[in-house]
């Protein structure tokens, strides 16, 4: 039997119309051999944890570009753990100072991958993090 | 991020092949053959339709480009005082930054804004904001380009509403609106309404500046942001001027005539890459527009021909790794704007990659630019690459390459159909994951990215955007004062009017201007907008 692939949701919070980065990801991650759902542009956060709740994913990764990204994954945090979604591996990518890698690891997010990273870098930790 | 050209390997005894963005094979060396074999030099002079040379005579001699950094953030009030210290270094245009929430047409205390609120941009509830947001800037000197598109209608009447209360004339008031939605739809993503009411909205602009605001400028179109998104050079252009024609159909089934309204058209191009492929986008795009406007719409003004363009930005060039590399990127992309024969630049600046540029990075940018005109002789001399055999080849090279991205896109069923099913945005996004792959695999060069890398560990000095948390509640409560303020029932009678009139499918900008001047949000126009048009769900392609 082959193992069960990893699944995965990448999601935009909030206004940011920067999907560049996201969809580049989207596509290296179907390349990987993950099984990738998109959320669109303009998700609330809501929105976002009910998808991965009902998609039962493996994996959440946030893309987020506005600079909004503690707000929002504060939030997300919020709701991913009303939704049960604490054992699921967070990750979150964007535009994000090397200030708050740290203060969104403390919050849950295994994963901060700024501007910059590479893709199979980000293939690699979600191998090897995925529940 | 990306290089600009491929290099395949060399073998035994050929030299590498070098193949530009737009699928251009560059030779060793050009001569006048190679002109020739391509289709021939433009004689035409600087001034003189096509326009290959330049839209004016005397370019740069007469006047520099403009120089308009992208400005805003927080409110109106600490955004005014940042226009004000570019104005007093020398800056001679505003361009403006809004945040998302008002980008998107919501207000600053409603659910969707949290967390959003002067960020990216500074926040505009009511004209209140645009009235701080200008206080103490000629906007007969200063012309004002707005960054806004979704909700493009109201902020539009929004300024010149308060243009109008400060008393200028709207008849002369010059300025920009970039209000190019489809471009939205491909990239930047700041959309509202569908794409066809969407449509509609532009054409109600054109349409009601043509008649009162002759010289403003209602859209800017983008191929800026579809190239940010991956495209080529050639697309970027092709699809720009796809997306252009659109607006000019919509505008000319109002009955409006070609004439009246394509001379106040203008675009917005990118300017990074390879510096020849960029400047002759330009001379190929420039010549092109003049023969569609003028040859295929029919125009009998030479000036409705003119592809006046800002051609700035350059964001996607730019660097998080050894960030201080922005600004020798930024100085030969403001080169690549100058040679080409931009009306006016704009820089992203280096910090851009990590934070809302602060003033210092501003500032390089903007001496970037005026380093171009003081010292380096770039005001000389009108289109000083004219002539070369380089450039010519590859201006007439690239205008084949442009016309057939339109055709492409008109074989498929326009350019409204196919942003509407999303296979533009399909085929923009693939090129960008294509981008990335030749970016990780070094097929590409990007220095400090993938060729003289420097350790990790070294941490770049950025000085970063300071956000205040208390930003956000200042702004709500500044907007609850303005509610409480103004005359509720004048406010009511102005957005059922604005209701009617989005009902009937009439224009609805005399309603918005009334509704704005009543005071009246961002919020509340978008949604008594939306109540009609209905709201854009993204389609689930990617």
């Amino acid at each position: 039997m082959s193992p069960k692939r990893i699944k995965i949701l990448v999601a935009k919070p909030g206004l940011d119309g920067h999907d560049v980065g996201a969809k580049v990801i989207v596509r290296a991650l179907a390349e990987a051999q993950f099984d990738v759902v998109y959320s669109g542009l303009r998700q609330t956060p809501e929105a976002i944890a009910e998808a991965a709740r009902a998609e039962d994913v493996d994996v959440i990764g946030l893309s987020i570009l506005s600079g909004s990204h503690m707000p929002l994954c504060e939030r997300l945090r919020e709701l991913f753990v009303e939704n049960g979604l604490q054992d699921k591996l967070w990750i979150v990518g964007g535009n994000i100072p090397l200030d708050d890698h740290q203060k969104l690891n403390d919050i849950g997010y295994a994963g901060v991958f700024s501007t910059g990273s590479r893709l199979d870098n980000i293939v690699d930790f979600i191998r090897e993090h995925a529940p | 991020m990306t290089a600009t050209v491929k290099r395949q390997p060399a073998g035994p005894k050929e030299p590498a092949a070098v193949i530009n963005e737009s699928g251009i094979e560059i030779k060793t060396v050009y001569t006048e053959e190679d002109v020739a074999a391509s289709g021939g030099v433009d004689r035409s002079l600087p001034g003189e339709a096509p326009f290959t040379r330049g839209i004016h005579e005397e370019m740069y001699r007469r006047r520099p480009f403009t120089m308009r950094q992208y400005t805003g953030f927080s409110n109106a009030a600490d955004t005014n005082e940042r226009f004000k210290y570019l104005i007093e270094n020398g800056q001679t245009g505003l361009n403006v930054a809004l945040d998302l929430a008002t980008q998107c047409g919501y207000d600053s205390d409603s659910a969707e804004a949290y967390g959003e609120v002067g960020r990216v941009g500074m926040a505009i509830d009511t004209l209140a904001d645009f009235e701080i947001a200008f206080d103490g800037i000629d906007l007969d000197k200063i012309t004002v380009s707005l960054t806004i598109n979704g909700a493009a209608a109201i902020l539009i009447a929004m300024y010149l509403a308060m243009a109008e209360k400060r008393g200028f004339d709207l008849a002369k008031l010059r300025g920009t609106a970039q209000n190019d939605i489809l471009k939205e739809f491909i990239g930047r993503g700041t959309w509202v309404f569908p794409v066809e009411p969407s449509i509609k909205l532009v054409a109600d602009t054109i349409e009601y500046c043509a008649e009162h605001a002759p010289k403003y400028s209602p859209v800017s179109v983008c191929g800026y942001h579809i190239r940010e998104s991956g495209a080529t050079p050639a697309e970027e252009m092709g699809y720009a001027f796809c997306i252009a024609k659109a607006y000019m159909d919509e505008a000319m089934k109002r009955g409006l005539d070609i004439d009246d309204f394509s001379g106040r058209l203008s675009f917005n191009f990118n300017i990074f890459g390879n510096l020849f492929e960029q400047v002759a986008k330009y001379r190929a795009g420039r010549r092109l527009w003049a023969k569609i406007v003028l040859d295929q719409y029919g125009a009998k003004d030479p000036k409705s021909g003119w592809m006046r363009m800002i051609a700035g930005g350059g964001g996607f060039g730019l660097t998080i790794e050894q960030p201080e590399n922005n600004i020798m990127r930024g100085a030969y992309y403001a080169l690549i704007a100058a040679l080409s024969g931009a009306q006016t630049m704009a820089l992203c600046c280096y910090d851009e990659a990590y934070t809302i540029p602060t003033p210092k990075a501003q500032r390089i940018s903007l001496r970037t630019m005026q380093l171009l005109i003081e010292e380096i002789g770039l005001a000389d001399t009108v289109d000083p690459l004219g002539g070369s055999h380089y450039v010519e080849t590859l201006t007439n090279q690239l205008e084949d390459k442009i016309i057939e991205v339109m055709d492409g896109v008109d074989a498929a069923g326009g350019i409204v159909k196919g942003v509407a099913e999303g296979t533009i945005q399909s085929t923009v996004a693939d090129h960008a994951f294509r981008r990335q792959q030749d970016l990780e695999s070094g097929e590409i060069r990007k220095v400090g990215v993938n060729c003289y890398v420097e350790e990790e560990d070294e941490r770049p000095e950025v000085e970063m955007h300071p956000y205040d948390e208390a930003t956000a509640q200042a702004q709500i409560d500044s907007l609850a004062k303005v509610k409480a303020e103004r005359d509720e029932a004048v406010v009511q009678v102005e957005l059922k009017r604005l209701r009617a009139d989005a009902e009937a499918g009439r224009n609805v900008m005399p309603a918005l201007m009334a509704a704005v001047k009543a005071y009246a949000t961002v919020g509340e126009m978008t949604n008594v907008m939306a109540s009609v048009y209905g709201r854009y769900k993204e389609p689930a392609l990617i």
